[in-house]
């Protein structure tokens, strides 16, 4: 297996081609575009194709028309595209169809800046778009992450027939680091009894999402709910770090999630006993990670990179057992794992009982 | 005995669900007998829009995608680029293609993208009960604009297959009527053309079709077609627009 050297975004693009990924419909923007730029060279030598929309709500139709043959399809994009793509993102949630998105967080509101930023944690997680359906949301940590959370994107869209979406931020997207480029792993059969390819031999079908009555209407939003509660059953996914003995929990992904395993190594060093519950599906959240900890545990810091977004989840699942507290950075700027440890310590204060680790 | 006349096989035998004297009827005939005489409704995929054109997903015995509202070209260009050897066409009202879709409408012809658009334009939007569309005559009174529409105001009405001809992937555009038998007849030819330059994949073909809306005009069938044409003829020319030297050799 090949270890290479690639820029985040790029990694993204390699991932959806090693994934079987056909078709790429978007419009560039910033911190984002080295995904259509990597995809423009690379995909089209394996017969694949890219089409550079006229804006976005363009190119998530054109992927939302690509879907419904069967084919599998991507776009990347970045907050204020992902916001005009919300609309076709709750047709596509509507008509069931697989697809990934790619949201290369940058922070906002308005026009914003490029920095790393978790800003549209709540569009990702809480239907984005109008009416009420959820995506799968997946957030990487790391060059590794990018590439193997967009291969298994592709899968879960297919196996639930649900948009997917990866979210990342500028940090990542744009730094180069060492990833190797695994062999794509089995995809999961799926049934494509659905798609439309021509009514050839069989009954005509219609992919649309309108409900002439409200008997309907109730029947398809009981049906989504029964696949959003299957998905929140069976899909659950976070990384535990140092979680078997902590008596304080940070709760955090992405990009801060990874500076958070270095403020947990360091508060060991002094004797705190710290964990970390790094989500990795922002949607369905991971409360199956943090439940069991409820009893053991004395304060729960989330640490994010926005005005405290994430934190509702975390307090839902700490079901007022424990004290759960924010801390964070906005407008494009990380923290530190100093900086982090110094506030976890001012909140909670707590004692440094801890076998000290070196 | 005999049988003299049959539904075609591109309808399916759903009713249909259109007012009296409307005119959407005629036209999916049309497109369903152009269909059936090329020989392509299993290899055909339609993009339904959001208004009254909307229910053409339920008439027609081909493959359907429902778009969102004004997003059909988008949608039939994912159809078009991921199955090339498909049919595709788009279904639109005036207002889903011209004003809330002009964006998908313009670089679709700028790609020259290989579908099919059928545009039916009824000066209103019927669906949502009979307000100003971007093709609503001059001095024409609807609920949005209820002392008739004023210019200086909102400015006078587009023909808009006349701005997609300039564009050079357009390679056929066409403006047609179904008021009478003679301008249905003209109409079908256009719109089979306009499936055969896609079959040849020449580039993009628009057929815009005038059309009623008697229930919004609040005129009798009969009274309506009288209307369009005294009012509407003399705006929006009819005619084949624009035709390449490939599409007229077709």
């Amino acid at each position: 297996m090949e270890r290479v050297l690639m820029k985040g975004n790029e990694i993204i693009g390699e991932a959806a081609i090693q994934a079987g990924c056909k078709l790429f419909f978007g419009y560039p923007i910033t911190p984002s575009t080295e995904v259509i730029e990597y995809l423009s060279a690379n995909l089209p030598p394996k017969g694949g194709t890219v089409l550079q929309a006229e804006d976005e709500i363009g190119a998530i139709n054109m992927c939302y028309g690509a879907a419904c043959t069967g084919n599998r399809v991507l776009t990347a994009s970045s907050s204020p595209g992902i916001s005009l793509k919300q609309e076709g993102i709750s047709f596509a949630a509507a008509v069931e169809l697989p697809m990934v998105l790619v949201n290369v967080n940058r922070c906002g509101p308005g026009l914003g800046g490029l920095g790393p930023a978790q800003s549209d944690y709540f569009q990702s997680t809480k239907g984005g778009g109008h009416g009420d359906y959820r995506l799968i949301v997946l957030a990487p940590s790391k060059a590794q992450e990018l590439y193997d959370y967009t291969m298994e994107a592709f899968d879960l869209a297919d196996q639930y027939r649900n948009p997917v979406m990866v979210h990342t931020d500028g940090f990542l997207g744009q730094t180069m680091e060492p990833v190797v480029l695994k062999e794509r792993p089995q995809a999961p059969d799926v049934n494509k009894d659905w798609i439309v390819t021509g009514a050839k031999n069989r009954e005509k079908r219609i992919l649309a999402s309108y409900s002439l009555t409200n008997e309907v209407g109730e029947a398809n939003n009981i049906a989504w709910e029964n696949k959003y509660k299957e998905i929140q059953d069976k899909e659950q996914r976070w990384e535990s770090f140092h979680t078997e003995d902590a008596e304080y929990l940070l709760v955090s992904y992405g990009t801060t999630g990874r500076i958070c395993k270095s403020t947990v190594l360091n508060a060991r060093k002094k004797g705190i006993k710290l964990g970390l519950i790094r989500p990795i599906t922002l949607w369905p959240f991971p409360e199956k990670g943090i439940k069991p900890l409820l009893n053991q545990i004395k304060g729960i810091l989330t640490v994010e990179l926005n005005t405290g977004q994430m934190i509702e989840d975390v307090k839902l699942a700490a079901e007022c057992k424990v004290p759960v507290k924010l801390y964070r950075r906005q407008g494009g700027m990380l923290p530190t794992e100093d900086e982090i440890l110094e506030n976890l310590e001012k909140i909670f204060q707590p004692e440094e009982s801890g076998e000290v680790r070196n | 005995m005999k049988k003299v006349f049959e539904r075609t096989k591109g309808l399916s035998d759903a009713h249909f669900t259109f007012c009296p004297g409307c005119t959407h009827g005629t036209i999916m005939r049309l497109i369903a007998e152009v269909m059936d005489e090329l020989n392509i409704i299993e290899d055909t995929i339609g993009v339904s829009p959001v208004g009254c054109a909307g229910f053409c997903q339920d008439f027609f015995t081909c493959d359907f995608v429902g778009a969102a509202h004004g997003r059909a070209q988008a949608v039939g260009t994912g159809i078009k680029r991921s199955l090339p050897d498909k049919m595709v066409f788009t279904y639109q009202g005036d207002g889903d293609i011209a004003a809330i879709g002009t964006q998908h409408a313009i670089h679709c012809a700028a790609r020259g993208e290989k579908i099919t658009s059928i545009m039916v334009n009824n000066a209103i939007y019927g669906m949502t009960g009979g307000q100003m569309a971007p093709t609503t005559l001059e001095g024409m009174k609807t609920t949005t604009s209820p002392y008739g529409r004023d210019p200086i105001s909102v400015g006078m009405p587009m023909d808009f297959p006349k701005i997609i001809a300039n564009i050079p992937g357009a390679v056929y555009v066409a403006s047609v009527s179904v008021d009478s038998p003679k301008n249905i007849n003209k109409a079908k030819k256009a719109i089979k053309k306009a499936f055969q330059v896609q079959q040849a994949g020449l580039g993009f073909a628009l057929v815009s079709v005038l059309s009623t809306c008697p229930t919004n005009w609040g005129l009798s069938p009969v009274d309506s077609l009288k209307w369009l044409r005294e009012n509407m003829l003399p705006i929006y020319e009819l005619g084949e627009l624009k035709e390449t030297e490939e599409v007229k050799s077709l």
